[in-house]
């Protein structure tokens, strides 16, 4: 075999010797998140259940409303009813983004990833980078979608909700901004258990099982679990009503980015010190 | 260049690696040598920054690999071909890799057509078979025009053609300068492909020198005698000095430390009849488990 077949220009004739950048790991990442099946897979389930989902809710909620008390006439909210399909959505969102790390660990790929990118902080830092913007992207073309079908499905049965009354945009809007930190907790969940089993287990249980415990506790315990549960403070973005025993949007939002920030933060120490 | 400086790997109370000290020029194969468990993997697994020494250090170039700038433009390595995601297309996978180091597309292309897999480029990796995988996993490797290769086992488990290519790209390589590590447990592979041989076992390293040396000093000669009086013929060589072993045939012994010219001169000497007089020459992967044996981590019970 001649030399010139393995490269030809020679190991000692490499003028484009450049050290490798936080730009190219990103491009890597993006071709790795796109080149798999399970990211189309989630994404299609994440745009049919929230568009899907909150056009049958509204479509069957509106139709009752006739027949609703004066209370539930009262705190009809017609944005929570087009949305509650995103909010089930996320699920998607959250396996995904565990998946996206912790199958490089089930099949090996992270071995090469690392070698590729000894620098393992970039490697983190740009899988949760575009797989965050990525769930934006769709979070907000599902959540804009579900309202606007959500709304046409309501108006003429019940009173709907436009983009100009308080608080809707910010809500739907913020649709996107939720799934987008949960997309980012989710991988760092995956690097932190490495094992997609365990990881989307403890996902599924930060979402919905531990804050329907704290249901069953006394109210002195439960209405500050309530309030500070990081996906429930995260998820009073996305009401345009303001419930009892919950932070404001933008401080439950807050609540959710920092425990988002603590548990990278902890998962970037473990990916950069333990034996891959 | 890779330079190995009192590596020591424990894994709780187990030593995978154990002061291990040594260099791989460019230029050249350096097999690196040793029965199953005896740390080879570890070591690689170090020299690449997946693990980080207990004690000691590695370079690449002068650099510990997590330094290194634009590591898989210094570096190819393999060390586990199945270390993919299945479910990606051949070509994406090299693809990502290639981006994470700015390699352009048209270089993925190349190593794709100098390993042979142009034409399943489009197919899910895990469609293929060892063989495939492996030429995948090297072409990997040599993504980066690379001046270091290490390969992890790059034969292991491929036909007689494969084997045949790999021995001859490692070489090529070699002889374009670069520094070729590969790690085996089959001697006379490595008899085969290497120029200088790193031989460890059990964490430490037992030799450290070239395949011709190696060769040389460890054919160990014995010569297989049969004879109706082959006691009697024992006990004239142990007194001359060397060494004899019995077979389960009483006829038969084997003596080591004497040439068959002088065991003839002896046998007629003494007037003992023989049936067979028969030079045997150890193969090398008999020099090797000679080499290796108290190293071995699981022995097979009454194996020798």
């Amino acid at each position: 075999m001649a030399g010139a077949m393995i490269a030809p220009t020679g190991p000692d004739h490499r003028a484009a010797l450049r050290a490798s950048t936080f730009g190219d790991v990103l491009r890597s990442e993006w071709t790795k998140l796109r080149s798999v099946r399970s990211t189309f897979w989630a994404l299609t389930v994440t745009v049919v259940v929230g568009i899907g989902l909150g056009a049958v809710i509204s479509a069957a909620t509106a139709h009752a409303y006739a027949r609703l008390s004066v209370s539930g006439k009262l705190s009809w909210d017609p944005t929570g009813v087009s949305q509650a399909g995103v909010a089930i959505a996320q699920v998607a969102i959250a396996v995904l983004g565990v998946l996206c790390i912790s199958s490089e660990y089930s099949s090996g790929m992270i071995r090469t990833s690392l070698i590729a990118v000894p620098k393992r902080g970039r490697v983190l830092a740009a899988k949760s980078l575009v797989f965050a913007v990525v769930t934006f992207v769709v979070g907000e073309v599902v959540s804009f979608a579900a309202f606007f079908v959500g709304q046409a499905l309501i108006s003429g049965h019940a009173p709907h909700a436009a983009l100009g009354d308080p608080g809707v945009t910010r809500a739907v809007a913020g649709g996107g901004l939720y799934l987008a930190v949960l997309a980012v907790l989710s991988v760092a969940a995956g690097t932190l258990l490495r094992h997609p089993a365990a990881a989307i287990a403890a996902m599924m249980a930060v979402l919905f099982v531990l804050p329907g415990i704290a249901q069953a506790l006394p109210d002195s315990w439960r209405n500050p679990v309530t309030e500070f549960w990081p996906t429930q403070a995260g998820s009073q973005l996305t009401n345009v009503y303001h419930s009892a025993h919950a932070l404001q949007p933008w401080p439950g939002f807050g609540v959710m980015c920092l425990f988002a920030a603590v548990v990278y933060a902890i998962a970037w120490t473990l990916l950069d010190r333990r034996d891959a | 260049m890779i330079q190995a400086r009192h590596l020591v790997k424990r894994y709780g109370s187990t030593v995978a690696v154990n002061d291990l000290s040594f260099s791989v020029r460019p230029g050249l194969v350096t097999g690196f040598l040793g029965p199953n468990g005896a740390g080879k993997t570890t070591t690689m697994r170090m020299i690449l920054g997946l693990d980080a020494p207990t004690q000691g250090s590695v370079t690449v170039g002068g650099r510990s690999y997590r330094d290194l700038p634009a590591p898989m433009r210094e570096v190819g390595a393999l060390l586990d071909a199945k270390a993919l995601h299945g479910g990606r297309r051949a070509r994406d996978h090299l693809l990502c890799l290639a981006q994470s180091n700015g390699i352009t597309r048209r270089r993925v292309d190349e190593v794709l057509r100098i390993v042979g897999l142009e034409d399943v480029a489009r197919r899910r990796a895990k469609g293929f078979s060892l063989g495939m995988g492996q030429r995948l996993g090297i072409a990997a490797a040599l993504l980066g025009d690379p001046a270091v290769l290490i390969f992890d086992e790059p034969v292991n488990g491929l036909d007689p053609d494969g084997i045949h290519w790999v021995r001859t790209l490692l070489r090529a390589l070699a002889a374009e300068g670069r520094t070729v590590l590969v790690s085996s447990h089959l001697m006379s592979e490595m008899a085969l492909t290497a120029d200088h041989l790193l031989v460890i076992g059990k964490g430490r390293l037992i030799a450290d020198t070239s395949t011709d040396e190696f060769t040389r000093s460890s054919s160990r000669q014995s010569v297989h005698v049969r004879s109706p009086q082959a006691a009697e013929l024992a006990a004239r060589c142990r007194e001359a000095g060397a060494t004899v072993r019995a077979g389960t045939d009483p006829d038969v012994i084997e003596i080591t430390g004497m040439e068959s010219a002088e065991v003839g001169r002896l046998a007629a000497a003494h007037g003992i009849v023989l049936s067979e007089l028969i030079p045997v020459k150890a193969s090398l992967e008999e020099a090797f488990m000679e080499l290796t044996r108290d190293s071995v981590e699981y022995q097979a019970a009454g194996a020798t």
